[in-house]
């Protein structure tokens, strides 16, 4: 069931992804260009999908275990640090750049598209050279 | 502001939000999980990793929802505006910027605003800003 559940969740997020129009490059960098012709869509992704989740999350916010008897794994850190800030921003050059984000570049992998398999092998490097400089600042 | 009209898709980008605040809900109400895609593929490239098998799973349904789209329908239109080098240099900062800021779009935009957390307000309004700056330099300062 839990799997099960995970697999549905994921499956989902992607089709939702898709008719959003988030998986379309050229449409997010519409949205991120508010100086050119600007297309607002994506803002309404946002607005519905916070709309259908928060009632959700604040459920969860409450509960010490899932529905399916999971223990409820909310993030926990509370201190806005400079890693937080600094991160976001090279993440929001990187999303500006070509127009994608981790979720829709697994979404898709699987559309015969060679840009997003560049995209995606040069985003999973920078999350092991994270890994790889965290260890090191760990042992 | 000039507003693209002609590709504004309201009711779509409704339906598509809709669908994905959704996915988030049942990933967290059932699995007690936050649907952040950046900290699900970076705890699995961790030696470690707590809930492999749930974490792979819902990848793998983002991975093969095109597939599953394609049964039904046409996909809609996909189009790229950068080259190897762009797609190189944009992967890795949202590879590494993500992990430093512990989330992405969906993680802190979604799920975190939703939670009300006040670091995932504060990451959401920072890849915002600098994604609106990058592009506002990239289009309009160095006319690319």
């Amino acid at each position: 069931m839990i799997k099960l559940s995970a697999f549905i969740s994921g499956l989902l997020f992607g089709l939702g992804l898709l008719l959003a129009g988030m998986a379309n490059p050229t449409k997010v960098l519409a949205f991120l260009d508010v100086a050119g012709a600007w297309d607002p869509s994506l803002a309404l992704v946002m607005v519905a999908a916070i709309g259908v989740a928060v009632g959700p999350l604040t459920w969860a916010r409450q509960q010490s275990s899932s529905l399916l008897g999971r223990p409820m794994q909310l993030p926990s850190k509370r201190e806005l640090d400079p890693r937080l800030v600094g991160g976001s921003l090279l993440f929001g050059i990187g999303w500006g750049i070509a127009g994608i984000c981790p979720g829709p570049a697994v979404a898709i992998v699987f559309t015969g598209h060679w840009q997003v398999i560049v995209f995606m092998l040069a985003m999973l490097a920078g999350m092991l050279l994270f890994t790889a400089l965290e260890t090191r600042r760990t042992h | 502001m000039n507003i693209d009209w002609l590709n504004f898709t309201p009711w779509s980008s409704l339906a598509g939000g809709a669908l994905i605040g959704l996915a988030a809900s049942l990933f967290v109400v059932a699995n007690g999980r936050i649907a952040g895609i950046s900290g699900l593929m970076g705890s699995l490239l961790q030696r470690r990793s707590e809930g492999a098998i749930e974490k792979a799973l819902f990848l793998l349904g983002l991975l093969i929802a095109p597939l599953v789209w394609g049964l039904f329908a046409t996909l809609p239109k996909i189009e790229f505006q950068s080259g190897w080098l762009g797609l190189t240099v944009a992967g890795l900062l949202v590879g590494i910027g993500t992990r430093y800021g512990s989330g992405c779009t969906s993680g802190h935009g979604v799920c975190g605003i939703s939670r009300l957390s006040p670091r995932s307000m504060v990451a959401t309004a920072c890849f915002m800003f600098s994604g609106f700056a990058t592009v506002f330099v990239l289009r309009h300062l160095l006319g690319g």
